[in-house]
């Protein structure tokens, strides 16, 4: 099946640092794919390009078939416009580890703002849409509630149903269960888990949870100074590492905990 | 030299009539402030260099030099170019674009003080940017700088006496010519002083209160 995500030769520089380099990655349609790695990695980098919020240097990013990073003009590739790009980020969500909710609006307000500008949808069809989905994430009683009347497990909640109210074919959730207090990470990762099994959605999440990507994802990216070090299905990935530097990495984690 | 009651009491009424053009001034001028302010700021933001340069340098040309000279000029100079204004016109103008330059600054702190989070929730739900400006980041950037703001009002309308260099009719303008019709100025000018006196304390109150009001919702 053609891929729905393809890295193609990406690079991502800061100055002279180079956070990404030369990467390929090709995701599948529905498929659940974990990013680990070392802190520095690029593994945010990694989303953060795929969400349009940095610009790449070399390289380009297919989504869905379409370019993101280039558009067509006059049969050549060239360096995507504002414009362009939002045409085809729609196809894209993403969930921050620090929420990032909107801090002046409920909940509900929250999960309507983009269907309404965005999608054009009515004040009841996205009233409709967000509490079905509030709903989806077990906040049904705090609609009406500001992020800050809300516990930081409520918050992310409530940033996982706002990006699902765009219907996006493909979601990032970059550390979201980092900024939580231990007990909280519980209701989040059952919220994603949700989405693995009810939605036909692509995703790339990068975690800490090593316990928790080796029980969902369907493949494993291990990150070491912006390249795809090893990578595979979380059995093999986990039980027998092929790479001195996963090992390394498994060995620190597991240490950790 | 003894304070005349009855000439005082004589007087009000036509500094009342003056002091509503002043009022008129200050919230016109301050409306035309906040305005081209969040223009200004914008511009100043901006990533292109043509449009933030000029912006820039906009704002440190108008708040380097006297608002006085800005009012004669638009008000003697412009005609030479073709452009005539009223002076209560020309007066106004130079109050909003003064203040605007001021607002400006606070507008931009206001604005860069908004997490770089928001912006990044935005685009990643695909706002527009007009729709991520309205929506996320004003709502956000402008209370907390509410309080800033008024305390600009407030010294915007302590400034329109100098209206009066260009005859326009408000209290200070009014006060003196009352002065030079009567040979008293004692009463017309302790009067003004009181009105901006009273009004000054009355907004003071007004922005404490406000400033505890957005502290507590907030909270
Ligand atoms: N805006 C930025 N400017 C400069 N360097 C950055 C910026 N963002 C990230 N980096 C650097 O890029 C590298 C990768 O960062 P990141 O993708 O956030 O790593 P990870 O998520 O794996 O911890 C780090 O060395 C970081 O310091
Ligand atoms: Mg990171």
């Amino acid at each position: 099946m053609d891929p729905i995500v393809s890295f193609q030769g990406v690079t991502k520089r800061y100055g002279y640092l180079s956070v990404l380099k030369e990467l390929d990655l090709d995701v599948a349609p529905n498929e659940k794919v974990a990013i680990i790695g070392p802190s520095g990695s690029g593994k945010s980098t990694l989303l953060r390009v795929l969400m349009t919020l940095e610009q790449i240097q070399e390289g380009i990013i297919y989504v869905d078939g379409q370019p993101l990073t280039h558009m067509e003009r006059n049969g050549a590739l060239v360096p995507a416009d504002e414009r362009y790009q939002r045409s085809v980020r729609g196809k894209i969500g993403m969930v921050f580890q620090n929420f990032n909710l909107f801090p002046h609006m409920t909940a509900l307000q929250n999960c309507m703002e983009a269907p309404m500008n965005v999608l054009g949808l009515s004040r009841q069809d996205a009233q409709a849409r967000a509490s079905e989905l509030l709903e989806m994430v077990g906040l049904a009683d705090k609609m009406q509630s500001r992020p800050n009347r809300l516990s930081g497990g409520q918050q992310q909640r409530v940033a996982i149903a706002r990006a699902l109210a765009m219907r996006p074919k493909v979601m990032l959730f970059d550390e979201v269960t980092s900024a939580l207090d231990p007990e909280l990470v519980g209701e989040v990762l059952n919220v994603i888990r949700k989405l693995g099994d009810e939605h036909n959605l692509t995703m790339l999440m990068v975690t800490h949870q090593m316990g928790f990507a080796r029980e969902f994802a369907d493949r494993v990216c291990f990150f070491y100074e912006g390249r795809i070090a090893e990578q595979g299905p979380p059995n093999e990935f986990f039980t027998d590492p092929k790479n001195e530097r996963t090992r390394a990495f498994l060995s620190a984690v597991l240490e950790a905990h | 030299m003894l304070f005349d009651w009855s000439f005082a009491l004589e007087i009000l009424p036509i500094l009342a009539q003056a002091a509503v053009i002043t009022i008129e001034a200050t919230l016109i001028g301050f409306v035309l402030a906040l305005l081209l302010g969040l223009a200004l700021a914008l511009a100043r933001m901006s990533r292109n260099p043509f449009i933030s340069f000029p912006a820039a340098g906009f704002i440190e040309f108008i708040r380097s030099t006297p608002l006085l000279i800005q009012i004669f000029f638009l008000y003697f100079v412009f005609p030479k170019f073709g452009i005539v204004l009223p002076a209560l016109v020309a007066g106004i103008l130079a109050l909003g674009l003064h203040y605007s330059t001021y607002c400006a600054e606070v507008y931009r702190a206001g604005l860069e003080n908004v997490p770089r989070g928001q912006w990044e929730a935005a685009t990643a739900l695909n706002l527009a940017p007009m729709a991520t400006f309205r929506d996320i980041i004003l709502p956000q950037a402008i209370p907390p700088i509410i309080p800033a703001l008024a305390n600009y009002l407030v010294a915007l309308f302590k400034e329109t006496p100098l209206l009066s260099a260009i005859a326009v009719l408000e209290l200070m303008q009014t006060a003196k010519i009352i002065g030079s019709d009567t040979f008293r100025y004692l009463e017309p000018i302790t009067l003004v002083g009181l009105f901006f006196l009273v009004m000054s304390l009355v907004s003071a109150a007004l922005i404490r209160q406000g400033e505890a009001w957005l502290r507590r919702r907030r909270s």
